[in-house]
């Protein structure tokens, strides 16, 4: 099912598909407000992408720096190549603890390996702690943003969703009383938790120490509590030194939500005495998009969702529209390396106005990529063959000037002569769905210019009445 | 100087005033511009739909239409993003890379290239400008949102020139009006949605005339306008620029 069906369902609803903008809409502003306070913003963003392009280019010297650091430090580093492996490995971690109680924070890379069902189905209880994870948790769903997991619902939904699982009061839709019954409710899972799962947002190739950002503080509570702690990470998550990582805390909150940076900025170097320490580095596809020269600028993302906040396509088509773990532009430019047939819509959900490439705080050239991806698309045969098979069509057309001038006068004569209902139906014209055509005018400009008395014409007005 | 004018097939086949205001503006200016008949499209909505190879041969039809002018000026600032952007796929031969280095968007080259950035005369109306992504992001026209907000627009300061002119405050300044070439067909309920979207935030603040430098997207906006026979009217910027100087 391509982009533009799952869209127009979500479209169906007018008032939400306002409210999802507007509230979207408000995070982008708040980001304009932080990022404008900043004098040297873009020096910043420049800085940052540097720091990317370096360690991108030198990846598998700052992995294994880091994997070293992070010996040293008594944490057990182990390597995945996939999605599957990462879950066993994380499978095995647990089993060897005879642990059955997990408590996870949010962790987009657990969501791309699917890690919550597996571990489910092999009798371990995940209990995901930050407030819209497990909001969505409840309700069977994929995350809609990658910051804002549950953007999608409204404080209703919320309240249904917590009656049902919490046993809040029916029609109880108070964001105070929600969030405290939410907050007991995980209490029990953090004193319970045996194993913390954390994903990583910076790891630290000098230090071997990895970075967790979060708002709620659950990632440092789980940590803290459980004897074992794993911490999941691609392989585009390193960061040279300790010194780059400023460069980036200052860039992310604020990209992210507008704030001048997350409320727990937490650093795990070294399991506590007694504890244990994990980290499992994953590739996942990762190798390949570094592969492909046009495309690996995208592993330079720090997800931090600017992009998806100022997307007006994303805005008013909500984030599982794009099926796949990171929706929005910065999705729609990952997803086709995963899977070029499945994800081949993606890179057409875009009017390629370029705002995602001037919000991101790293310089991802994410229209540009977009446009290329759509070129590889139509080289593999992946677009409709009507379109296909049209500008074929238009090709034909638009490069000889005796068949375009033709063309055009019969399109504009048939406009005239064919009634409103025919040219307007939306069965066969998309266009005239919500839109009138433009009125074709009986002299197009080529043929109102080879009248004119040559070489110029005499200058008359077109001031509107 | 020779200029050529370039008028997108869009707005040869069905806004052919634009042309003929584009044309006018630049004589009045004091440029010459010649148009070469043999112009046809620059391949844009080819290329946009991931078909690259089939828009060569118009690419190459493009170039040799225009090689010969020292400027090519369009009223259409998303075609000249394009020719300056993705003609990169030819051989970049020195006529190319001159074709490409020679597209101007008209109310650039008016800036730019002619250092005009006042007009004499009057426009006693409510205007609201559409600020189209390729002329402001792709081709630097005026100043992005997500940007530090310190640099003017090329066409806001021509118009606020104006006299009696107002120029409309938008809750949301350079939202993408949802056009997007093949885009409108596509993603066509997206697409609609997007367009509503804007013409309801010049609505809301009480735009008379509805104006930008890219017909493209005033194409678009102009059906949503017809079809809901909202009270705005839809011109080109150069109509407006063209209108008011034949009135001094």
């Amino acid at each position: 099912m391509s982009h533009a069906i799952r869209a127009d369902k979500f479209l169906l609803d007018a008032d939400r598909t306002t409210w999802h903008d507007e509230t979207l809409w408000f995070v982008r502003e708040k980001r304009d407000r932080a990022v404008y306070a900043v004098p040297e913003f873009q020096e910043l963003r420049e800085l940052a992408s540097q720091i990317k392009n370096h360690t991108l280019s030198r990846l598998d010297l700052y992995l294994q720096e880091f994997e070293a650091a992070a010996q040293a430090n008594g944490v057990h580093v182990h390597w995945a190549a996939d999605a599957a492996e990462h879950n066993a490995i994380i499978l095995d971690i647990i089993k060897k603890q005879g642990a059955t109680r997990v408590v996870k924070s949010k962790s987009m890379l657990t969501e791309e390996c699917h890690l919550n069902p597996y571990l489910i189905q092999h009798g371990v209880e995940v209990v995901d702690t930050d407030l819209g994870e497990r909001i969505i948790q409840f309700r069977d769903e994929a995350p809609s943003h990658i910051v804002l997991p549950a953007i999608h619902l409204k404080k209703e939904d919320v309240g249904d969703t917590f009656h049902t699982h919490l046993g809040t009061a029916k029609g109880e839709s108070d964001p105070q009383r929600l969030t405290e019954a939410a907050r007991q409710h995980l209490r029990s899972k953090f004193v319970a938790g045996e194993v913390a799962i954390s994903g990583v947002n910076f790891a630290i190739a000098e230090t071997g120490a990895v970075v967790v950002c979060t708002n709620e503080g659950n990632a440092d509570l789980g940590v803290n509590l459980a004897r074992v702690h794993i911490a999941a990470m691609g392989i585009e998550k390193i960061i040279p030194r300790l010194t780059d990582l400023g460069v980036f805390t200052r860039l992310l909150a604020r990209s992210a939500t507008g704030q001048p940076v997350t409320t727990y900025t937490s650093h795990f170097a070294k399991p506590a005495p007694d504890k244990e320490m994990h980290i499992v580095i994953v590739d996942n596809g990762r190798t390949q998009q570094l592969g492909r020269p046009d495309f690996r600028a995208s592993l330079k993302c720090i997800r931090c969702g600017a992009c998806m906040n100022t997307c007006p396509v994303y805005r008013r088509s909500g984030g599982h529209s794009y099926d796949f773990t990171v929706p929005g532009p910065i999705g729609a430019i990952l997803s086709p390396n995963i899977d070029m047939k499945k994800h081949a819509s993606l890179p057409f959900a875009s009017t390629l106005c370029g705002s995602c490439t001037d919000v991101c705080p790293v310089k991802i050239d994410i229209h540009t990529q977009l446009y290329k991806w759509r070129q590889v698309l139509g080289e593999a045969n992946e677009i409709p063959a009507s379109k296909k098979w049209g500008m074929k069509f238009m090709g034909r057309v638009l490069a000889s000037t005796r068949v375009y001038g033709l063309g055009g006068q019969f399109a504009r004569r048939a406009l005239r002569l064919l009634p409103h209902g025919l040219t307007h139906a939306p069965s066969f014209n998309a266009w005239a769905v919500a839109r009138e055509l433009p009125e074709a005018p009986k002299q197009s400009f080529r043929e109102w210019y080879a009248k004119q008395p040559q070489p110029a014409p005499q200058p008359q007005s077109q001031v509107p009445a | 100087m020779k200029v050529a004018l370039f008028v997108p097939c869009y707005i040869d086949q069905f806004y052919p005033q634009v042309g003929v205001a584009t044309l006018q503006l630049l004589e009045k200016l004091g440029v010459q511009a010649h148009f070469p008949a043999q112009q046809t499209c620059c391949g844009q909505p080819l290329a946009n739909s991931g078909c690259e190879r089939d828009a060569l041969p118009i690419y190459k039809h493009f170039v040799n239409t225009f090689q010969d002018y020292d400027y090519v000026v369009a009223p259409s600032g998303s075609c000249v993003y394009h020719v300056r952007k993705h003609f990169d796929k030819l051989d970049q031969t020195a006529e190319v890379q001159h074709v490409r280095g020679a597209a101007y968007d008209l109310i650039d080259f008016i800036s730019t290239v002619l250092k005009v950035d006042a007009l004499p005369g009057a426009f006693p109306h409510k205007v609201g400008l559409h600020l189209s992504c390729h002329g402001q992001r792709g081709l630097h026209q005026a100043n992005e949102s997500e940007m530090t907000p310190v640099r003017d627009g090329q066409l806001s300061r021509l118009l606020r020139s104006l006299d009696g002119i107002e120029l409309t405050q938008l809750n949301r300044n350079d939202e993408c009006c949802g056009f997007g070439g093949t885009f409108c067909v596509s993603e066509a309920g997206i697409s609609a949605r997007m367009g509503q979207d804007r013409v309801a935030d010049h609505v809301r603040n009480g735009t008379q005339v509805l104006t930008g430098s890219d017909m493209s997207c005033l194409m678009h906006l102009e059906g949503i306008v017809r079809r809901a026979k909202m009270p705005i009217k839809v011109m080109h910027a150069a109509e407006i620029l063209n209108g008011v100087l034949a009135s001094v």
